[in-house]
């Protein structure tokens, strides 16, 4: 049954929506809050499905959110935050895995297929020529031409 | 007995497919023309059948008939009559329905207006056509029924979740199934030409409109998605490369692709297998983001063993659509030759490399959205890939297509000159290179691939304009002439110039948005106020508002500048939160106040107590560009979609060419 219970449109699965909550610590240097921001969009909120620390009022989210407050006021550089984060959670608070043997396929994957698809492109673009201009006419088609030629080609 | 009536048509309707399935196909390998015309009345029939048994469900939830135990599930009695209708495809059976209905119209369409297409070829799309509806209609009777009755009949419905009840959310998901279910046709024509092993302009002239129709479909779905997940879900956000979002993006991407590689079949006979397996490609990713979004296998694995039944039949469906469709393709792709030569700069390589980065693309988008799954199967390490990824590996690959689409338009046929189209694209650059300039001096000390991207935008946007002053020879000509020849314009060259135009349009408001998106959020009380950007809110009021089926707090605050001596006019905004009567959820109505320049979204949330009320708002610059280029882009492929070159070679021209004429 909970199967049903799955959420009803394509949508849906995002949500975590509910009343909005607001921080109440925010660090009063912009420059400051701002990179707070620009880490927490980086940070998964670990119980929603596929969110940002940003984009949730879930509990956790919430204290994540004030941990990293908390070190950019401390003087943390964001290596540093995100060290003590993934310490602490693993790369999965990561929403950009770093990379690594697990992430091989991830990172380079996009290159290679584009390396790949690019030599697919070039040899097509490469081998038509000779391929279609060189060919000479079989035996049939020059037997055909042969009585075009002679003007009978009824 | 409603309800009995719609099982029993949808009984009806599977035994036309059956029917459908098998004589034109048995026909075609014959010879006979006889058992090829089956196809017709029996797609005819089946439509009928199927229609018939979605008015019964749709009656059903009109008089919330709590006994059909999709309704009890997701209806109430107090549901507005928009909702009640949407209601019929916002849930797991009825959206199937709806699939099918509209699987078995395209299949009539294609029944009626093929009339021209050779014999085989029309008997074999019908009879592929059908075969995908054999497996919707099964699935539906043997797991997923949506007359399935209630022994114990409930008083009152469950209600359909709130956040879904919004005219964005009512037209999002049936246009994405449009979408879905045009791609299905163009499936269709890709296996029936593998079987008949001949694929020629002719056949890319059919594909084409199907092609443009399903990916005009995707894209309002999609579009309609964002918009109402910027409009309801008071983040502000309105794409989040969430799994279910992906999961419609790639076929989307495929869709686009096969558009233009079927450009370069139509007109130059060429890239007949790539098209072919793209055509397989869009329609597999169709299934896979109606079941397996559904399913929710990609959120977790879990999902499928709640439900084996289902998860299994899902399974063997895809795997017997696409993999018997990659097989056929295996065995037969090779007796499509290619045709037509060109140089390695020319409109046909513009065009293979544009399709080169919109597959790597779709690719990127599958495997990140795979990833933390395979992770987890096969490494045990609980990994995500989110916004992050997808937008540094996106900004990077849309790059080199992005350059493609400032060039391909130009580039001629069979062999280019990119010196001269560098020449006249001089001015151009130029502007786009100023603009790119301007941009990264105006925000200097941040990032700088937004003030690349601006310049990239700028420079799309002006080529497109450009590539169509060129054709109607603006300037070159006297005034006049320019006008006539742009008026004689076919429509499909509109097409493209508009759905350039608008993706630069929107990509401009991307990087607005993206790149300069603003925040502020406190905690006020009646009086109180604070600053966004160039604006000052300040909370008058906040009163309950009772609707329909919600009650609700709506703020009342004031927006002004934010230096008092400076001019410019005050607004009101009237943001709510509302909680439905039906279930235990909230939503938030955030109030936008559009300009070209950017969107201000104000959003209030819950009491703090002591009449405090949290205030969140956002300024995001160039956030209407999206939505106004995105309505270009539709607008130029509905335009396209009018050309009637796509009617030339049918029994309809005649008529067709009477239409135009008559036209205003």
């Amino acid at each position: 049954m909970k199967f049903l219970l799955i959420p009803i449109l394509f949508m849906t699965l995002v949500l975590n929506a509910g009343a909005i909550g607001v921080d109440k610590d925010r660090l009063q240097d912009p420059e400051q809050e701002a990179r707070a921001q620009h880490l927490m969009k980086q940070l998964r909120c670990l119980v929603c499905q596929n969110q940002s620390i940003v984009e949730s009022d879930a509990e956790l989210a919430q204290d994540l959110r004030a941990i990293v407050r908390e070190q950019i006021s401390a003087g943390k550089t964001d290596p540093e935050i995100f060290k003590f984060m993934t310490t602490r959670y693993g790369d999965w608070v990561l929403l950009k895995p770093p990379f690594n043997s697990a992430t091989v396929i991830l990172w380079l994957g996009p290159i290679a297929l584009l390396l790949v698809g690019g030599f697919l492109i070039f040899r097509t673009i490469r081998r038509k020529p000779e391929q279609d201009i060189a060919r000479p006419l079989t035996a049939a088609e020059e037997k055909h031409l042969e009585k075009i030629i002679k003007g009978d080609n009824q | 007995m409603i309800a009995e009536l719609g099982h029993y048509f949808l009984v009806l309707a599977l035994g036309l497919a059956v029917i459908q399935a098998i004589f034109p196909m048995i026909g075609a390998a014959q010879g006979s023309a006889r058992m090829m015309m089956l196809g017709q009345p029996a797609a005819y029939g089946q439509f009928f059948f199927s229609l018939l048994a979605f008015l019964a469900l749709t009656y059903s939830y009109l008089i919330s008939d709590f006994s059909v135990a999709v309704i009890a599930r997701n209806s109430h009695s107090l549901k507005p009559l928009l909702y009640k209708i949407s209601g019929v495809w916002g849930n797991h059976e009825g959206s199937l329905l709806f699939w099918v209905m509209f699987l078995a119209l395209f299949g009539a369409m294609v029944a009626y207006f093929g009339r021209g297409l050779p014999k085989s070829l029309r008997a074999r799309v019908l009879s592929v056509q059908a075969m995908v509806g054999i497996g919707f209609y099964l699935f539906m009777l043997l797991t997923s029924n949506p007359f399935d009755r209630l022994a114990d009949v409930p008083f009152e419905g469950n209600g359909l979740n709130p956040l879904l009840q919004d005219p964005g959310l009512v037209f999002h998901p049936p246009f994405l199934y449009l979408g879905y279910v045009g791609l299905s046709v163009v499936f269709s024509f890709a296996i029936a030409a593998l079987i008949e092993g001949r694929v020629d302009p002719a056949w890319a002239r059919w594909v084409r409109p199907w092609t443009l129709l399903a990916w005009v479909f995707l894209t309002i779905g999609i579009v309609l998605g964002s918009w109402w997940a910027y409009y309801e879900l008071g983040w502000g956000g309105w794409w989040a490369w969430d799994p279910v979002e992906n999961a419609s993006f790639m076929p989307w991407l495929v869709a686009t692709a096969l558009l233009h590689s079927a450009i370069v079949v139509e007109k130059r006979d060429t890239l007949k297998s790539w098209t072919i397996l793209l055509a397989i490609i869009a329609f597999s990713f169709s299934l896979l983001g109606t079941f397996i979004v559904r399913s929710g296998i990609i959120t977790s694995v879990h999902a499928f063993a709640t439900d084996p039944e289902r998860g299994l039949y899902i399974l063997v469906f895809l795997a017997l659509v696409i993999g018997g469709s990659l097989l056929l393709f295996a065995i037969r792709s090779d007796k499509l030759q290619a045709g037509g030569l060109f140089a390695p700069i020319s409109r046909e390589s513009g065009l293979m490399i544009n399709n080169l980065f919109l597959s790597v693309a779709t690719a990127v988008v599958l495997y990140g959205t795979m990833h933390p799954l395979l992770s987890d199967a096969f490494f045990g390490v609980k990994s995500s890939v989110g916004a992050p990824f997808f937008n540094l590996v996106f900004s990077l690959l849309m790059i080199p297509l992005v350059v493609t689409m400032v060039y391909g338009p130009h580039l001629k046929w069979k062999r280019a000159d990119i010196k001269g189209i560098n020449q006249r694209l001089m001015a151009v650059t130029g502007i786009a290179l100023l603009a790119g300039l301007m941009t990264f001096y105006a925000t200097y000390g941040g990032a700088i691939m937004p003030a690349v991207w601006i310049g990239i935008g700028v420079w799309l946007l002006l080529s497109s304009l450009q590539e169509l002053s060129n054709r109607i020879k603006l300037f070159q000509v006297p005034f006049k002439d320019s006008m006539s020849r742009l008026r004689r314009q076919p429509r499909s060259s509109w097409g493209m110039t508009l759905g350039h135009f608008g993706f630069a349009v929107g990509l401009l408001g991307i990087v607005g948005t993206s790149a300069w998106t603003i925040e502020a959020q406190k905690v006020m009380g009646l009086g109180e106020d604070m600053t966004i950007g160039d604006y000052r809110l300040t909370l008058k009021d906040v009163i309950p508002v009772a609707g329909p089926n919600y009650t609700a707090v709506r703020g009342i605050i004031s927006v002004s500048p934010k230096n008092a001596e400076e001019n410019g006019k005050s607004f009101m905004a009237y943001p709510e939160t509302r909680t439905y009567v039906s279930s235990p959820i909230t939503t938030t109505e955030g109030d936008v106040k559009t300009t070209m320049a950017g969107d201000l979204f104000v959003v209030i949330g819950e009491s703090q107590g002591q009449g405090r009320w949290g205030i969140r708002a956002y300024y995001k610059p160039m956030q209407v560009w999206f939505w106004i280029g995105t309505t270009i882009v539709v607008l130029g492929g509905l335009i396209s979609l009018s050309d009637r070159r796509y009617r030339i070679g049918t029994p309809q021209r005649q008529k067709a060419s009477r239409k135009v004429k008559h036209a205003p």
